[in-house]
């Protein structure tokens, strides 16, 4: 292994922190947000690119003066986007780095 | 249309300027973690510039700007995955990634597999995407001089193609990753400031009226360029493939190992998230701006122009900004677009060599030593020269063919190899060596086993082979298939294999990747 650890940190250290309470709520913190977010931005993209490839008709309606339904949702996807890397920002700084913090500090003070 | 000398002096300042500054930070490269991650010393918005600067290529911003102006919506359409894809990165790889390796895909993909197996085939994946889309890039560098300077001849686009190369190993032996790092920053800088000034450029001309310039490329080019339809829709199965397009796109980013690697450049895994966030508000806002340039190309200089021009869809931004600012600003544009190639080739070759030489020379050929540890900065640095080399012959031997495509296989071989394996080692407690081997070479073999029998290659008169016949696999972006392909093979190999997941691995990467406990540190000054 070329992982060259800092600390003297062994296996059976690594297996205790697992199990810690607080690392076991990180890690479900952390899936909780991003598997559903990722289905999700997922399924709207690919919804777009559908609409775009077998809805040409409603793609096309002009909403206001020039701008079409499509260039409507294909901004939308910016927004999405923009949005989602933001929830992400503050949902990782107010809720994962705290307790990832917290849990490092501990192992670095070989302490599990 | 264009003044080769002033273009070409123009380019000149460029290289003088970022030469310059890479023999400037050049100091202090003596470590294998100075080499290939500059000391992890960059911030997050500084690695957020680069990343911009290593993923927006020539191919994206004359490639994509030129689609909109001819195809119109489908330009657009197109652009969007391109950006999706970096919440892929945001919210299931980058941070966990930084904190699990040291200096390649590799290091995260063989972290509680058997070392040999896993880390060549991580190594031969990643040497493949980073080969496709240094050969596209060195080939375009090839085009563009034809397009740009007026340099038609054979030896005279050799000849550029050769100083594109011979700059880009320059770069990165005396620069190493830090100067590497610098050139990207500086290019993406001048991309996106060319890019916001030409777009306010066209916004002025129809009033800062967005829907009055889509009014001008309705009248000029009928309301079919804002809709979909014009590039993708003619056919059944050419909408399938840009289904199986968008998913390639959107899934390939975050397995591209140059972007990858740029995640180790950073203190911390906080510091790798606000990169992607950098990232995506600065590829997106570029994004935004293909859209203003290609619509305003079809309305201040038209679809048949363009394509009647040599370069083609590609001549649409250089056209746009001799129509906006004569000469002048098509000399800057020029070079700006000189520029991304030198920065990604510059990326990507640092990320080969460093793959050559910490996972295969190091890893798998040398077992890890402590003595051949000492010399895989060498070992890189002579990797780099080859990779170089290699690079300019086949710049050279494929001048004047469209290699488009690469990109495209770049991508499609990150989303099917890397991709699943990426997520299936930090997600899945269950994955094996034999699931990581099935996924990356099941990804790897299938995407290429169906470009060779697309029709990329054969039975079409677009075809890189147009007298020949073999293509029996009807769409040009295998994605659809290969990457769910890719994620099936990675599940039967962990539950159809002998030898179970190693449990205490598995404990101690979760834990260092999500605390970041017993992640490297940064070493190095801030840059």
């Amino acid at each position: 292994m070329d992982h060259a650890a800092p600390t003297t940190t062994t296996a059976a250290d690594w297996a205790a922190v697992h199990t810690r309470p607080d690392f076991v709520e990180l890690r479900r913190a952390q899936r909780r947000f991003a598997f559903p977010v990722a289905g999700i931005f997922l399924a709207w993209y690919l919804l777009y690119v559908l609409l775009a490839d077998y809805a040409h008709g409603f793609m096309a309606v002009k909403l206001v003066g020039n701008i079409t339904t499509g260039l409507l949702l294909g901004l939308l996807q910016f927004a999405s986007t923009f949005l989602i890397a933001a929830l992400y920002s503050r949902y990782a700084t107010t809720r994962l780095d705290p307790l990832a913090a917290r849990i490092r500090a501990a192992v670095e003070r070989g302490e599990p | 249309m264009s003044s080769p000398l002033l273009n070409i002096g123009i380019f000149a300042v460029f290289v003088v300027i970022t030469l310059v500054v890479v023999f400037r930070v050049s100091r202090g490269l003596g470590t294998a973690t100075d080499f290939f991650t500059a000391g992890r010393s960059f911030t997050g918005r500084q690695n957020g510039i680069a990343i911009a600067g290593d993923y927006l290529s020539a191919a994206a911003f004359l490639g994509i700007t030129g689609a909109v102006a001819v195809y119109g919506y489908d330009g657009f359409l197109y652009s969007i995955g391109f950006l999706v894809a970096w919440l892929v990165a945001l919210l299931l790889v980058a941070e966990l990634l930084r904190n699990t390796g040291r200096f390649t895909m590799a290091d995260v993909l063989s972290f509680r597999m058997r070392q040999g197996p896993v880390r060549t085939a991580a190594a031969i994946s990643t040497l493949a995407v980073t080969f496709f889309y240094l050969l596209a890039q060195m080939n375009g560098a090839g085009g563009l001089v034809a397009l740009l300077l007026g340099v038609t001849g054979g030896v005279g686009q050799a000849l550029v193609v050769s100083v594109v190369g011979v700059l880009m190993i320059v770069y990165v032996l005396v620069g190493g990753m830090k100067g590497t790092t610098w050139v990207q920053i500086i290019k993406a800088v001048t991309l996106i400031a060319g890019a916001f000034v030409m777009s306010v450029w066209v916004l002025a001309r129809h009033g800062f009226d967005f829907s009055a310039l889509l009014g001008a490329v309705a009248d000029r080019g009928g309301d079919a360029m804002l809709a979909p339809g014009k590039q993708y829709g003619a056919t059944a199965l050419s909408r399938v493939d840009v289904l199986s397009l968008g998913l390639t796109l959107v899934l390939g980013t975050a397995g591209l190992p140059h972007v990858l690697m740029r995640f180790y450049t950073v203190p911390s895994a906080k510091e790798a998230r606000r990169s992607v966030l950098w990232a995506i508000g600065l590829i997106g806002g570029f994004l935004l701006m293909t859209a203003v340039l290609g619509y305003g190309a079809a309305a201040l200089v038209g679809a048949d122009r363009i394509t009647s021009a040599p370069g083609k869809v590609n001549s649409a931004v250089p056209l746009l900004a001799l129509e906006l600012g004569g000469p002048l600003l098509l000399g800057l544009i020029a070079a700006v677009a000189f520029a991304t190639i030198l920065a990604v080739v510059a990326g990507l070759t640092i990320t080969a060599s460093a793959s050559f030489a910490h996972d295969v020379y190091l890893n798998v050929i040398k077992k890890n030593s402590p003595a051949a540890a000492a010399s895989q900065v060498k070992v890189a640095r002579w990797a780099a020269v080859l990779i170089g080399l290699v690079s300019i012959a086949g710049g050279i031997a494929t001048n004047g063919q469209n290699v488009a495509f690469l990109v495209a296989l770049a991508f499609a071989v990150a989303a099917s190899a890397n991709l699943p394996t990426i997520l299936f080692s930090l997600f899945w407690r269950r994955f094996t060596t034999a699931g990581a081997l099935w996924s990356v070479y099941g990804g790897l073999g299938t995407t290429l086993v169906l470009i060779v029998f697309s029709p990329v290659v054969s039975g079409t008169r677009t075809s890189i082979l147009p007298a020949a016949d073999f293509a029996w696999f009807p769409l040009s972006n295998p994605g659809l298939i290969s990457i769910p392909l890719s994620f099936l093979l990675g599940y039967l190999g962990t539950v159809l294999s002998a030898e179970p997941a190693d449990q205490a691995k598995y404990a101690e990467m979760e834990v260092r990747a999500l605390t970041g406990a017993g992640a490297e540190k940064a070493t190095g000054e801030p840059a």
